[in-house]
């Protein structure tokens, strides 16, 4: 379990690199990479009664459209390259979730790309990789 | 679906220069129902001088007895209601279902509407300050019967096959009543109930809110939208069918979003005006008190004030009609009753907090000027004791009942809908019909006299709980077995709090 990476995903090209470096990084060191993606959501918002009746079912393709689309394809590149690894999907808070997950798997670090956003967007909307490197409890390398 | 919405606006807009026709053969159509309907759900008995509508007996008898009977669960379960909305015991593994606060929160925007307003305003007039004391009471009551209602529209929900969820008492009452061996007796009360909330959605939860919200917005524009009701009404219409029918979740969004912050802003600013009201206000408290139990100037005394106190909570929460535990039934849980104890906030919210903060600012002005109003009563007296401190206040104070009616349109549209649904099956196009019956329903209010239409619906809503507490007594046993098993789980640490 020592020997466990994170690999934040969003199915951006900033991801895709952040996958690269997984995938060189792992090679070197015999790691195991989980790769997780958060599906944004915050049980303080306010639904309508019908969102609220449908929830349950719009959560699950939800996740299964984030386990199709981008946690496997990049679960496909690791497995190509002969690496351990696994895939997770949850709801929440992004930074908050990936870090739950991190203590979870033994993550002893967490990978992410850079979105490069603007400055006015992350002042904004914040950045996960941002929130990550001042809360996580293990090393964060951001992938630029 | 831009050709339905076109022919609903023709349809409107000829309805409009038409209007008195109209509303005339409506009246001489539906005034003679509405009053029997009237007289039958109502019937009032005359006690010591002041009369008592029965189904106000029903209803106050049912609370009480829920609150013995689950041992005061108002109280004991307040501090856990509050420990489960703010997800203390929510699984991590379950994020992204319904939690506990968006089901609540759902069920107070459709609970929280004009009445909080205007209601307590008719109460504070008819009933004298001494209303004020028994509106309270009645809340604090109305959380028992909300938390069994609630918890057994969690456990009798179905599950439809594409995932989504159908709930509320319809469910309850006929599947409770089947497990009893009571079967037939169980398919008439969920179906009385299906038609009572589906009847009752388009005028409580329809015409009136389009109505009042119509009225307050005519009152601030000094009567410049005199003759403009059909505008109002096609465009509030327009809206509705754009969120209910066009899916735009956007408006749904911001509305449900603006609503909390308004009843937040309403609260802050009555607040201010009580503060501001200062020297008022021991006097005010002390009239509610010696107006709860003499009565004084009040027709029926003390007695009188009680009744009034209690319709008016009843209106307001919906506590015992059953409405709410259709939202409420959307949560996930393990356990049914948790969605109970939740529920246990919404009147204590409406009407303890919000109800109470009105009837405050409404008494504090009454005692500094008791002639503040004038003859205005309803929103309008409330409106006065808010422009009496802050003069801009009606402008915002109109705005926010027109969001307040606008939620409580969209909340109740579902509640008929799931009527609806139960009664003809979850087929889609069928729900677009009512969806299209709704709107067109939204865009009338606004035009027609409200009187006779509005004492149907108001009737239908009352006899459903009729069904709805006779069903509860019946089910009370299931509902206290499951709280005590879920209360023997927290004593052991079966359920924990999880780390967040």
């Amino acid at each position: 379990m020592e020997n466990t990476v994170l690999l934040a995903v969003d199915g951006s090209d900033g991801s895709d690199r952040a996958l690269g470096h997984a995938i060189a990084r792992a090679k070197q060191g015999g790691a195991k990479v989980v790769v997780a993606y958060v599906i944004e959501w915050s049980p303080y918002s306010f639904n309508t009664p019908e969102e609220n009746a449908q929830r349950h079912s719009r959560r699950e393709s939800e996740i299964e459209r984030a386990n199709s689309e981008i946690v496997a394809p990049a679960l496909a590149r690791l497995e190509g390259e002969g690496l351990a690894c696994e895939g997770v999907v949850r709801h929440g808070a992004p930074a908050e979730t990936l870090i739950d997950i991190a203590k979870e798997c033994g993550a002893a670090q967490i990978l992410i790309g850079r979105r490069g956003h603007s400055g006015l967007k992350s002042l904004l909307f914040g950045s996960v990789a941002g929130n990550l490197i001042q809360t996580a409890p293990v090393p964060v390398v951001v992938v630029p | 679906m831009k050709r339905i919405l076109f022919l609903l606006l023709t349809a409107v807009i000829y309805a409009g220069p038409a209007q008195a026709g109209i509303d005339e053969t409506i009246n001489n159509l539906t005034a003679p129902i509405a009053t029997f309907i009237g007289q039958v759900v109502f019937f009032k008995v005359p006690i010591a001088g002041a009369n008592l509508p029965l189904v106000v007996l029903w209803l106050v008898i049912g609370a009480v007895f829920f609150t013995f009977y689950m041992g005061f669960v108002n109280l004991r379960g307040f501090k856990h209601a509050i420990s489960l909305v703010k997800g203390d015991y929510a699984d991590p593994n379950s994020a992204g279902e319904v939690s506990h606060f968006q089901a609540l929160a759902t069920a107070v925007s459709g609970t929280v509407g004009i009445g909080n307003i205007g209601g307590v305003a008719v109460a504070v007039t008819v009933g004298g300050a001494g209303a004020t004391f028994w509106l309270i009471v009645a809340g604090f009551l109305g959380m028992s019967t909300k938390f069994v209602e609630c918890t057994l529209g969690v456990k009798y929900r179905n599950e439809n096959p594409d995932g989504s969820v159908s709930g509320g008492p319809m469910y309850y009452l006929r599947k409770g009543f089947e497990e009893r061996g009571m079967e037939g007796f169980g398919k008439f009360m969920g179906t009385f109930y299906a038609i009572g909330i589906f009847i009752g959605a388009l005028g409580i939860g329809n015409m009136f809110q389009s109505n009042q919200a119509y009225v307050q917005l005519n009152t601030v524009a000094g009567g410049a939208l005199d003759g403009y009701g059909w505008l109002v009404g096609l465009i509030l219409a327009a809206v509705v069918f754009a969120v209910i029918i066009g899916g735009i979740k956007s408006i749904a969004r911001v509305t449900e979003k603006v609503v909390p912050f308004m009843a937040v802003f309403y609260c802050v600013f009555a607040i201010i005006v009580i503060l501001m009201n200062f020297s008022s206000i021991p006097m005010a408290v002390s009239n509610i008190f010696t107006g709860a139990f003499t009565g004084e100037g009040v027709t029926g005394g003390a007695l009188g004030a009680l009744i009034i106190g209690f319709q008016r909570a009843v209106f307001s929460n919906e506590a015992g009609i059953g409405s709410a535990s259709i939202a409420h039934a959307a949560v996930r849980t393990e356990e049914p009753v948790t969605e109970g104890y939740v529920s246990l906030l919404e009147p204590f919210i409406d009407t303890i907090v919000i109800c109470t903060i009105t009837a405050l600012v409404i008494g504090t002005s009454q005692v500094a000027d008791p002639n503040f109003a004038g003859d205005a009563t309803g929103v309008a007296m409330t409106s006065a004791a808010f422009e009496r401190q802050i003069s801009w206040f009606p402008v915002p104070l109109a705005f926010g009942a027109l969001l307040f009616a606008f939620s409580t349109m969209i909340s109740w549209s579902y509640y008929g809908l799931k009527g609806w649904t139960y009664l003809f099956g979850e087929d889609q196009s069928l729900q677009t019909v009512y969806k299209l019956i709704f709107c067109a329903f939204v865009a009338l209010g606004c035009v027609v006299q409200l009187g006779p239409i509005l004492d149907i619906s108001d009737a239908l809503v009352f006899l459903i709980c009729v069904p709805n507490i006779l069903g509860l007594y019946f089910l009370a046993p299931i509902v206290k077995r499951e709280m005590q098993k879920y209360q023997a789980k927290l004593e052991s640490g079966e359920i924990k709090k999880f780390k967040h």
